[in-house]
């Protein structure tokens, strides 16, 4: 295939998972913001992680003075000038699609121009505050209607392997970077201070990554902060922790090099924190540091991508 | 002014053979119905994305090219007469072409003035000399045909160069036979989905010669903001083909190459929906972005095959037109069997004189226009638009044929107040490679304003299915 479709259908992948993440983010950071005020600017400050954890707090501040629930979450939502919003990922994600009609199939192609077509009917002055969970579940259903059509349709070939790629990366950073905005909330200490503002914490980084009843299933306990960011991190079964997008990255680039005959240096980057991964010891990510550990994963994962980007020719 | 030839109720004197069982089932629907079935049609192109943005347009929604759900329809012997013709038309206009680009015999005998080719914009110089395979310059042609009666058709136009809409005929199929199925179970109707087939093989009988494997063939877009991208997608998709943009490819080695995720793989014939201008910056436009460097130095040196030739345009330039029965003449030694509408062509004082004095009976037409612009419809024009026009006219005649304006068939649409006749012309799509093949039917485009004789989609136009009936 052209190096570009490759690049088109990798960045397709990541603009589907954005937009399903950041509707998962807004009603995170919604639900917190309507629960009973506790201390002056704690809403403000959930709204801050949020826009952190997306990636948007800078260009948000660029434009507005005061956080708001109002200004947040439209500018998360629908806001143009915001590459990450649902409405910019939505529209990247279709034109990309349109722009390698001849790679996806039709009923992948159906779910991202249908997707695209719907919202935007959507116009932000008639999203109400009963009107937001709906349309927040649209975003999630339209993704895993995108989703379910490629697992089902596409053929398991390098248009697969590179839309797979796009997808775990994504939702690898996107986990990471949820977990390093509210690091200190889950360092040991606290589990001894405990409280219900921590809880909530605690609460709201499961529901980012629809683990908070997993979570229950797996530790059959209540919420634990290293137990969370153990299940996050180095849960095998976990379908958004960093060693499962991992796992799925490792298998993509082993297909890849399969197909094509060659292995490059993304594929070491990509096995080595494979490796990390699963030889992982939460106690030991503890000890040198959560926060350093995250930080040095989202590195390295951003550099992946630009390894996989110039091994196969993305940008000839 | 005598009413026009419908295609289904001829002219008046009952329903025409070919449309008996539709005109059956039309007398059954009712309007709402009809019109409930438009809407779905929409949703489903929608849907599908045959949609395109409008160049200069301030709307964010892309647009439709309208589609009527009303068929219109051949018989097979309709067909027949108009196949023979069509093919006489596309051998002799690629001989025109192999001649004026090699010894220019037609000019030396006399039959078309020398500078009317020369000094035509759509000669390219550059391809004196060259040595397309097979000797075809035009391989894939889309010719304007109008009916003014039963017996009576015209060719109005021959697209040479990038025609387009075929895509169309092969979707405006499909939603019929996805919306009416029950229609095709009682007619039968020739297919088209076989167009695709046919122009792969007509892409791969021009590889250049000496090819010790499968031909590698890629599809040229300009890309996705183009209005026809669809069709382009569409094809390479159904071809199963590489669609390509000009920075994917690359010049290496003295072959074409399309840049892939395994590094550079080599392209033998290229299908190309770009201008001849845009190719190649080193020898046409410099600035054009939509092509590769060196390109046209490959053609020419036959290490890859450009599908259609650079300089096919000199063919399908309306000032060359009016010389087209010569044409026929000279390189088939026949009369040609589809006629061309009778042209006035400015360049010639009589001609001129002849088409200032009836401005208000004539359609006067730009020589290198298209897509509708720029032409006066006299009878439809108002004394100021006629007058404004005869100034252009008198400032640069060699810029302008004339014709009498045709009272072209018309045929039923559905239209807001119910179905209405309105003016249509036909364009069958024509492959020439190592053989002519022709898809049965074409795009049927129509005016869907009362009275319009404008069927270009730019203007507003829209489109039918259209059947070609098998015996």
């Amino acid at each position: 295939m052209l190096g570009r479709t490759a690049n088109d259908l990798y960045w397709l992948a990541r603009y589907v998972e954005r937009a399903e993440n950041m509707a998962r983010l807004i009603e995170v950071g919604y639900r917190i913001a309507l629960l009973p005020r506790n201390g002056a600017g704690y809403h403000d400050e959930e709204w801050r992680s949020t826009l952190a954890s997306a990636g948007c707090a800078q260009g948000y501040f660029a434009k507005h003075e005061a956080l708001t629930t109002r200004d947040v979450i439209n500018y998360l939502l629908f806001d143009c000038n915001n590459s990450s919003s649902v409405k910019a990922c939505l529209s990247a994600a279709r034109c990309n699609g349109r722009a390698q009609r001849t790679a996806l199939t039709r009923d992948m192609w159906e779910s991202l121009n249908g997707a695209w077509i719907e919202f935007g009917n959507i116009k932000p002055v008639g999203v109400t505050a009963s009107e937001l969970p709906r349309i927040l579940d649209w975003v999630r259903s339209r993704s895993a209607l995108y989703r379910g059509a490629l697992l089902n349709t596409i053929l398991r070939n390098d248009t697969f392997f590179f839309s797979q790629l796009g997808t775990f990366l994504e939702r690898a950073d996107n986990t990471a970077r949820i977990l390093d905005v509210k690091y200190y909330v889950l360092l040991p200490e606290l589990e001894m201070v405990g409280g219900g503002v921590d809880n909530v914490q605690w609460g709201a980084i499961l529901r980012s990554v629809s683990a908070h009843r997993s979570y229950r299933w797996v530790y059959k306990q209540n919420y634990k902060p290293w137990r969370i960011a153990e299940y996050l991190i180095l849960n095998q079964a976990m379908p958004r922790s960093l060693r499962s997008c991992y796992d799925e990255i490792a298998v993509a680039l082993d297909q890849l090099a399969g197909l094509y005959g060659d292995r490059f240096a993304c594929h070491d980057t990509a096995g080595a924190t494979q490796k990390t991964l699963a030889n992982g010891d939460i106690n030991r990510i503890f000890q040198s540091g959560l926060h350093e550990f995250l930080e040095d994963f989202i590195s390295r994962n951003n550099r992946l991508g630009s390894e996989i980007a110039e091994s196969y020719h993305f940008n000839a | 002014m005598t009413a026009a030839f419908d295609e289904m109720n001829g002219m008046g004197d009952g329903v025409r053979m070919p449309y008996q069982a539709i005109a059956e089932w039309l007398g059954t629907q009712k309007l709402d119905d009809l019109k409930q079935k438009l809407v779905e049609a929409e949703t489903l192109f929608r849907r599908t994305g045959i949609t395109f943005a409008v160049y200069g347009s301030q709307e964010a929604a892309e647009r439709l090219i309208p589609f009527d759900i009303i068929p219109r329809i051949l018989s097979a012997h309709e067909w027949r007469r108009l196949t023979g013709g069509i093919e006489q038309r596309v051998r002799a206009l690629n001989a025109f072409m192999y001649d004026i680009y090699h010894r220019q015999e037609i000019i030396k005998a006399g039959r078309i003035p020398e500078e009317l080719v020369i000094a035509n914009s759509a000669f390219v110089p550059e391809m004196i000399g060259a040595e397309p395979p097979l000797g075809i310059y035009s391989h894939i042609i889309g010719i304007d045909i109008v009916r003014t009666s039963e017996n009576d058709f015209f060719v109005l136009e021959d697209n040479t160069r990038t025609p387009s809409g075929v895509s169309y005929m092969i979707e405006n199929r499909e939603t019929m036979m996805h919306m009416f199925p029950d229609l095709f179970a009682k007619n039968r109707v020739a297919p088209v989905e076989n167009y695709p087939d046919h122009l792969l093989k007509t892409l791969e009988s021009v590889a250049p010669k000496g090819l010790d494997r499968e031909p590698t063939i890629a599809l040229l877009t300009p890309g996705q903001y183009n209005s026809a991208y669809f069709e382009h997608s569409f094809l390479a998709d159904q071809m199963g083909v590489e669609l390509v943009e000009g920075h994917d490819l690359v010049v290496l080695d003295g072959a074409l190459h399309m840049k892939t995720t395994q590094g550079p793989r080599q392209v033998d014939v290229l299908y190309r929906r770009i201008d001849d201008d845009f190719l190649d910056p080193l020898v046409f436009r410099p600035d054009s972005v939509l092509g590769v460097p060196g390109l046209f130095d490959l053609y020419r040196a036959g290490r890859v095959t450009i599908v259609n030739a650079p300089g096919a345009g000199i063919a399908d330039d309306k000032a060359i037109y009016s010389y087209i029965p010569e044409i026929i003449k000279f390189y088939t030694g026949n009369a040609p069997i589809l006629q061309n509408v009778p042209t006035y062509n400015c360049r010639n004082k009589d001609d001129l004189g002849y088409v200032l004095d009836n401005l208000a009976k004539l359609v006067v037409k730009e020589v290198h226009g298209s897509g509708g612009y720029g032409m006066l419809v006299g009878p439809a024009a108002s004394r100021d638009e006629i007058a404004a026009f005869r100034a252009k006219l008198e400032a640069q005649p060699e810029n302008y044929i004339g014709q009498p304006t045709l009272a072209l068939s018309t045929c039923p649409t559905l239209v807001e107040t119910g179905v209405a006749p309105r003016h249509l012309d036909l364009r069958p799509f024509v492959l020439y490679g190592d053989r002519v093949r022709l898809a049965s039917g074409g795009l049927t485009r129509v005016a869907l304003k009362p009275g319009s004789l404008v069927v270009n989609s730019s203007q507003g136009g829209g489109t039918k299915d259209t059947w070609v009936l098998q015996d």
